[in-house]
Order: structure tokens, then C-alpha cells, then sequence
């Protein structure tokens, strides 16, 4: 650990990951990108991979970028700690959350 | 790898703007009609008038396919009385819309005539509007004939309006006793927006997306003149656009996040995202046009940036017909907008304040639970698949819950109700902007305004019907209008105004501007609206005008367009504290109207406040309520040429 060379970054901006990409099933075709109202990412430099997430901190949790993916499980939403919802299982009570 | 951190550490460096950047290019398009906003009411608007062969430009600030509040969906199309299974007059189901204080009788009375034939071309367009895969079978309100799926919501009234004994003891004459009105049709509304793109494309419709607008053009550049044209920009670029046209339709939102200091967590928990920010009505108030209603703007939706955001519109515990029970599985007796209630959004004071008490003395538990799991199987599909799922952001919500292992039939859903608090009156509704006459012009040659950009305005079908209106309007307009000249002076001034801020690289950035005017909004104009408070806050709002605004930066073309909006936050908060200090002066009342607020002597709400610049300055002035006379009368009269469906009954 102390070997490791740092870089000084500005704190992250919060939430910093909207939405979580699966590297392997998003082809990058960008559709994420193009139905976005926010701007929220932009495309990768590098054709073929998933998008940036260059504004999180603008989102609207529209859902429009995972409602619209072409291919299913390529991109998943990712509540932001405090906006997780709960449930109650009815018959044995036990409480739940996303 | 893909958030931006990871990948600065990846490449060791940021990566590059992806597109080009254009800021000292200028693009200039001539057009008949120009849409400014590219939502519901936007696309409606460039639809109808691209069908009758004029030239029009769609300009829009996200892109076209998903933007605006109705990007993600629309569960509900709500007051279609001239729908073929309705039982109420179309024409008295307007007035009863239009019958609260400071409602847009104009555009309730177009939503009601003309909103189901809105909805048969948008079916035609390839939206889905009935249960054509027969997936409802045995649900209530579902029609076998038409495959219609009536939604409980409105069921004998209009549920916003406070439910007292007065309002319950309501009968619409032409509603037969015992029978519902059925004026709410539940759609699936994720299928809208891009068919409308479609549609736009399909009839020519010039589409611009990414582009906002930033100003109109008056003619010979003078306020108060004749509009003729509109600018933008490029918000991944930066080009500049100069528009010319006949006739320029303002379709844009109001401003949904003035009081909201929390620039990072406004998008979870209001019902406009980041990007509505009233630039439409900005860009009329500048251009000479009169405004209203401003000084009953608040924070769109009920949520504050500090609450969950489940469903906006009506509040958590309201899931459609799902009964509420509390943490012991007791019922709770809250308005569930269900058959049981005919649809009532908000429980009546008395019953609250029941619910509240049985809180204290440990008769209900908290946390409230929506029992899905109690409803028939078609029912609870219905309202958690079509009307949840079908919804705006609520679509998502859905599809998030289930992912992360919900069952709708074996589990409660927990209601937000009474643990998170409530919204302080001061976060009503917002709905200040543009007069309009029944053509829907403004008080401005050439400009007309539809759905969310009138003062007051309804739901997703008002700004489809509203839309779609005045696009025709705008047309003749545009017919009978001669060629229109721009000033070159005007553009010049406005250019110079908007690339201000990257001609920095260091000052003040847009977040901490937006938060800057939240706070002054939220210390001097909030729950007390006082003469000392708004002086003091229109002084405050002065001084980030002259010594925080020639700071702005904006390292690119997406923040340059979030410093311009801000810039039309600025402005809107300052007109909202004029128009309030007039509001006092004149002894209007201040007090807002939100939902289920109780009903004040209607005395008290006695006319409609008129603010504009005339001159560079600003003037108020009054118009009665019901300005816009018979409603019924009024509409035919304006429309005489008006094949629509309805037919009256």
C-alpha cells in the first residue's frame, strides 16, 4: 500500500455513480448517451466501450438510459444511499431495501 | 471502467470534449413556425403545424426522443370528457376544471374538446392507448369494446380541489346518477415521446436537439415588438443559432428548482429535472411580454431535495387504488385515489387530522405500507406495471424495486408518508408565465405559448392539447404574416450576453450561483412574504445580478448552458419578488394553493396579477378572473373550423 503512487484529486463529486455499466455486455452504441435530458454522459474515446459518466451529480433518475438499452443488462441503475426504497415482506414481516 | 475519476486514473489524464467546439460560429435558420421546447407540448405544437405544409423548426434543449417531464412516460390521460366512454358534457367538465382559483380556463377548455382526438392520432402515431394485448382482463374500468382502461383517478370530481362536504356534494349535471364519470384514461406512456419524435421527423419537422434557447428577437430589436425570431446555442458544441421566423411557439417549462440550495441531490427528489429552469418565460419577459401568476410560483412538485422521491405527483402513499395499511397491517383510512374513493388524491382535513392523532395516541404505527399483495392479481398489475410502470420516473422505480428482489404480491410497499415531514406552503405549485388570449398568443405579435409554459397549466394531455393547438394557430398567423426582419443589433447584444461566461476560467461556478439565489429565495421569500423581507430580497437577488454574475465561468459548452440557466433563475426570482411586492401593494392575497389546500373565501382571490417590461421597466397590472369569458362559447367561437371528434352530446 505505501508503494502505491497517488494522484491529488478534488473530492468526488456525490452521488459520483448513477448508474453502474456492465463493460461486458454494453457495446458502447451510445443510446444511453443520446436519450439522457441531463447530458449526464458522454462517449467513450475509445469506440466499443461503455459510456462516461461525466455529469452525476445532474441526474434526474429519469431511467430513461436503462429503459431505452438495447441490451438488456448493460447498464443498471444505482440508487444513491439515501434514495433506496424499502419493503416489508408481508407474511414474515422482515423489512427490506434496494 | 466509466466513471470519470476512474478513468483519469486509467489514462492519467481527463479526456477530451468529445465534440467539436463551435463557439465562434454562427448558424442561421429561416423558418415559418418556430418550437421552442421539444416536451410534450413542443412536439405537439411543431406536429400540428408541420401538417399543413409550412416550414418548422423544433428547438430543444435535451433531445427530443425522451426530454421533458413527459419524457420517460405518462400513466394517466387525464380529463378526456369527450372520450367515447365518458359521462360527463365536455364543456361542464371544463368548468368544473377551471372552477379553482387562478385554474387556465383557456387551456382546460382546449384540453377538454380536443384531448381525445389528440390521443386517437397519437394511437395512429403508434403509441399504445388501449388494452390491445388483453393483458387487463376482469380490471375495473377496463372497456371489452374499445379496450379503454378507465383509470379511478377524478372519479366524480376533480380530486386536486379540496374534498369537503361542498365539494363531495358536487354533481355534474350531466352525469347520470350512480355512474362514474370516466374521464381519465390510463395509457401507456412510455411508448409517447418517441413516436411524437418520429412523427416530427416523418412531416419535415427541422429538429434541433441539444440547442437552447436563449432569447427572441423582437422586430427592429424594440421591446414590446412583434417577435420574430429566437437564439440559441449548442450545449455540446457551443454554435451559436439565429432563428427567423413568422411565428415562434414557446414550449418550455417553468423554473422547478429556484428554492433549492442542493445542486447535487435536486434531480432525486423534484418532479422537473435540473434542466427545466424557465428559460421560455424568461425569454418572453424579456421580449416585452406579460406575465402571470408569478407571484404564486413555488418548488415544482411536493419534494424539497430532501425527501425520497417515490411517486411526485401525488405523494408516497398514493399508489392508486392500493389500500394503506400501517406497520401492524391495520388499514389506515388515507385517500388512495382507488374506485373505493372515486379516485380522491388527498384524504379531507378532518380525516388527516384524524390519521395524525391515531399516530400520537398508537392506534396507526408508522411506518405506512401500500398492501399491494391484498389486491386482485389484475388490479395489482394494473396499477403497479401499467399505471407505475408506465409512468415518467416512475418507471424506473418499478423496474428497480423488482431487480432488487420486490414481489408485488407477496410484499409491502413502504409509504414515505408522515415520516419524512412536509413540504412548507411556500413549496407550492409552481405556475407563473405568459397571458395567453384563445388563440393562445401572448400578449406579443407572432409569440404564442402552450402546455407548461401558460400561466397555470394542467398535466401531460392539457400540454398535448394545448400543443397541438397552437401550432394550428400559429400557422394562420404565419400565413397571413409578411417576411420578418431580425436586428442585428439585438443578436450581437444577446451573443455577447451568452459566451460571457467562458471568456473566464475562474470565478464563480453555476452551482454556487444556484445555490446563491436558492438561499436568498428561501430566507426572504419562503413562509412569510412580508414588505421588509422582499425588499431585502430583491436587493440581495440585485447584488448577485451586479457583483456575482460578471464572476460566472464555464470551462464548456454544458456548463455554459447551466450558467444560462441560472441566469433565467436570476431573473425569474426577481420578477416572482416584484410581482409579489405588487401582489401586497394591491391587497391580493399571497397565500399559495397547493394541493388539498382548503378552500380560502374565494373573495380573497379576486384577480390575476399582470407583470411585464415596458421600456425597460417594470409594470403591473390586473385582470379578472375568468378574463377569458365563456368558456364553451369562447371556443367556438375561435374555432368554427375545428373537425375534432367530439360532436356534442
Amino acid at each position: 500500500m505505501s508503494q502505491q503512487k497517488l494522484t491529488a484529486l478534488p473530492n468526488i463529486t456525490t452521488p459520483s455513480t448513477p448508474v453502474v455499466f456492465n463493460p461486458d455486455i454494453c457495446d458502447g452504441c451510445n443510446t444511453c448517451v443520446n436519450v439522457c435530458q441531463i447530458d449526464v454522459f458522454i462517449p467513450n474515446p475509445v469506440k466499443g466501450k461503455p459510456p462516461i459518466i461525466l455529469h452525476p451529480d445532474e441526474c434526474w433518475y429519469g431511467g430513461c438510459c436503462v429503459n431505452d438499452c438495447p441490451r438488456p443488462g448493460a447498464v443498471k441503475f444505482n440508487w444513491p444511499l439515501q434514495s433506496r426504497g424499502y419493503w416489508k415482506n408481508k407474511a414474515t414481516g422482515e423489512i427490506h431495501q434496494i | 471502467m466509466s466513471t470519470w475519476h476512474e478513468y483519469y486514473k486509467e489514462q492519467g489524464r481527463a479526456p477530451d470534449w468529445p465534440y467539436p467546439v463551435r463557439y465562434d460560429q454562427e448558424q442561421e435558420i429561416d423558418t415559418d413556425v418556430l418550437v421552442i421546447g421539444g416536451g410534450i407540448a413542443g412536439c405537439w405544437a411543431a406536429i400540428s403545424a408541420a401538417r399543413q405544409g409550412v416550414k418548422v423548426a423544433l428547438v430543444e434543449k435535451g433531445d427530443t426522443v425522451r426530454s421533458g417531464a413527459g419524457g420517460p412516460g405518462c400513466d394517466h390521460w387525464c380529463d378526456a370528457p369527450a372520450n367515447p366512454l365518458s359521462n360527463v358534457d365536455p364543456d361542464e367538465w371544463a368548468e368544473h376544471m377551471a372552477d379553482r382559483p387562478y385554474a387556465n380556463g383557456i387551456g382546460i377548455q382546449i384540453q377538454c374538446r380536443e384531448n381525445y382526438d389528440t390521443l386517437l392520432e397519437l394511437e395512429q402515431m403508434g403509441a399504445k392507448v388501449r388494452d390491445t394485448d388483453d393483458e387487463y382482463v376482469g380490471a375495473q374500468g377496463r372497456d371489452e369494446k374499445t379496450k379503454f382502461m378507465i383509470s379511478p383517478r377524478y372519479g366524480i370530481i376533480h380530486s386536486y380541489a379540496w374534498v369537503d362536504e361542498s365539494v363531495k356534494g358536487k354533481v355534474l349535471k350531466s352525469n347520470p346518477e350512480g355512474k362514474r364519470n370516466n374521464v381519465v384514461i390510463r395509457v401507456w406512456g412510455s411508448t409517447f415521446k418517441p413516436v411524437l419524435k418520429k412523427e416530427c421527423q416523418r412531416l419535415g419537422v427541422k429538429i434541433f436537439d441539444r440547442v437552447m434557447g436563449t432569447s427572441l428577437l423582437n422586430e427592429n430589436g424594440v421591446q414590446g415588438a412583434r417577435v420574430v425570431g429566437a437564439t440559441g446555442f449548442n450545449s455540446r458544441t457551443g454554435e451559436f443559432m439565429v432563428f427567423k421566423s413568422k411565428a415562434t411557439i414557446l414550449a418550455t417549462a417553468v423554473a422547478g428548482s429556484i428554492w433549492l440550495l442542493n445542486t447535487e441531490l435536486c434531480g432525486i427528489s423534484s418532479m422537473m429535472s435540473r434542466a427545466m429552469s424557465g428559460d421560455g418565460t424568461i425569454m418572453a419577459w424579456k421580449a416585452g411580454a406579460e406575465l402571470s401568476m408569478m407571484e404564486r410560483t413555488g418548488v415544482i412538485g411536493i419534494a424539497t431535495g430532501l425527501k425520497h422521491k417515490w411517486y411526485t405527483g401525488a405523494g408516497d402513499a398514493s399508489y392508486e387504488n392500493v389500500p394503506i395499511v400501517d406497520a401492524n397491517g391495520k388499514p389506515v383510512p388515507y385517500a388512495i385515489q382507488g374506485w373505493v374513493d372515486y379516485g380522491a388524491m388527498m384524504p379531507s382535513r378532518e380525516a388527516m387530522e384524524a390519521i395524525q392523532e391515531g399516530i400520537r395516541k398508537g392506534e396507526y404505527q408508522l411506518p405506512f405500507y401500500g398492501d399491494f399483495p391484498a389486491m386482485p392479481e389484475v388490479e395489482r398489475k394494473a396499477t403497479w406495471k401499467l399505471m407505475l410502470g408506465e409512468e415518467s420516473t416512475t418507471k424506473i422505480i418499478t423496474r428497480t424495486f423488482n431487480e432488487a428482489g420486490y414481489d408485488e404480491s407477496r410484499d409491502l410497499l413502504q409509504s414515505y408518508k408522515f415520516i419524512e415531514g412536509n413540504s412548507l406552503p411556500q413549496w407550492g405549485q409552481a405556475s407563473g408565465g405568459p397571458i395567453v388570449d384563445w388563440n393562445l398568443k401572448t400578449t406579443l405579435d407572432g409569440l404564442y405559448a402552450a402546455g407548461m409554459q401558460m400561466f397555470s397549466y394542467e398535466d401531460h394531455s392539457f400540454c398535448a392539447a394545448t400543443g397541438r393547438y397552437a401550432g394550428r394557430k400559429a400557422v394562420a398567423y404565419a400565413r397571413e404574416i409578411g417576411e420578418s426582419k431580425i436586428s442585428r443589433d439585438q443578436v450581437e447584444l444577446e451573443k455577447a450576453r451568452v459566451y460571457a461566461p467562458v471568456k473566464r476560467t475562474n470565478g464563480m461556478d453555476w452551482k454556487e450561483l444556484h445555490a446563491g439565489i436558492a438561499r436568498v429565495m428561501q430566507y426572504y421569500c419562503s413562509e412569510y412574504k412580508t414588505k421588509t423581507l422582499l425588499d431585502i430580497g430583491l436587493q440581495s437577488l440585485q447584488k448577485i445580478e451586479k457583483e456575482s454574475v460578471p464572476l460566472l465561468y464555464a470551462l464548456d459548452p454544458h456548463k455554459l448552458m447551466r450558467s444560462l440557466e441560472d441566469l433565467s433563475m436570476l431573473t425569474y426570482a426577481q420578477i416572482i419578488i416584484q410581482a409579489m411586492q405588487a401582489a401586497l401593494a394591491k391587497g391580493i392575497s399571497l397565500e399559495m394553493q397547493m394541493m388539498g389546500a382548503p378552500p380560502a373565501d374565494r373573495s380573497e382571490w379576486p384577480k390575476f396579477l399582470t407583470i411585464k417590461m415596458e421600456n425597460g421597466k417594470v409594470k403591473t397590472g390586473e385582470l379578472p378572473l375568468g378574463f377569458w369569458g365563456n368558456m364553451k362559447e369562447q371556443y367556438e367561437a375561435y374555432n368554427k373550423d375545428y373537425a375534432g371528434v367530439y360532436k356534442g352530446k
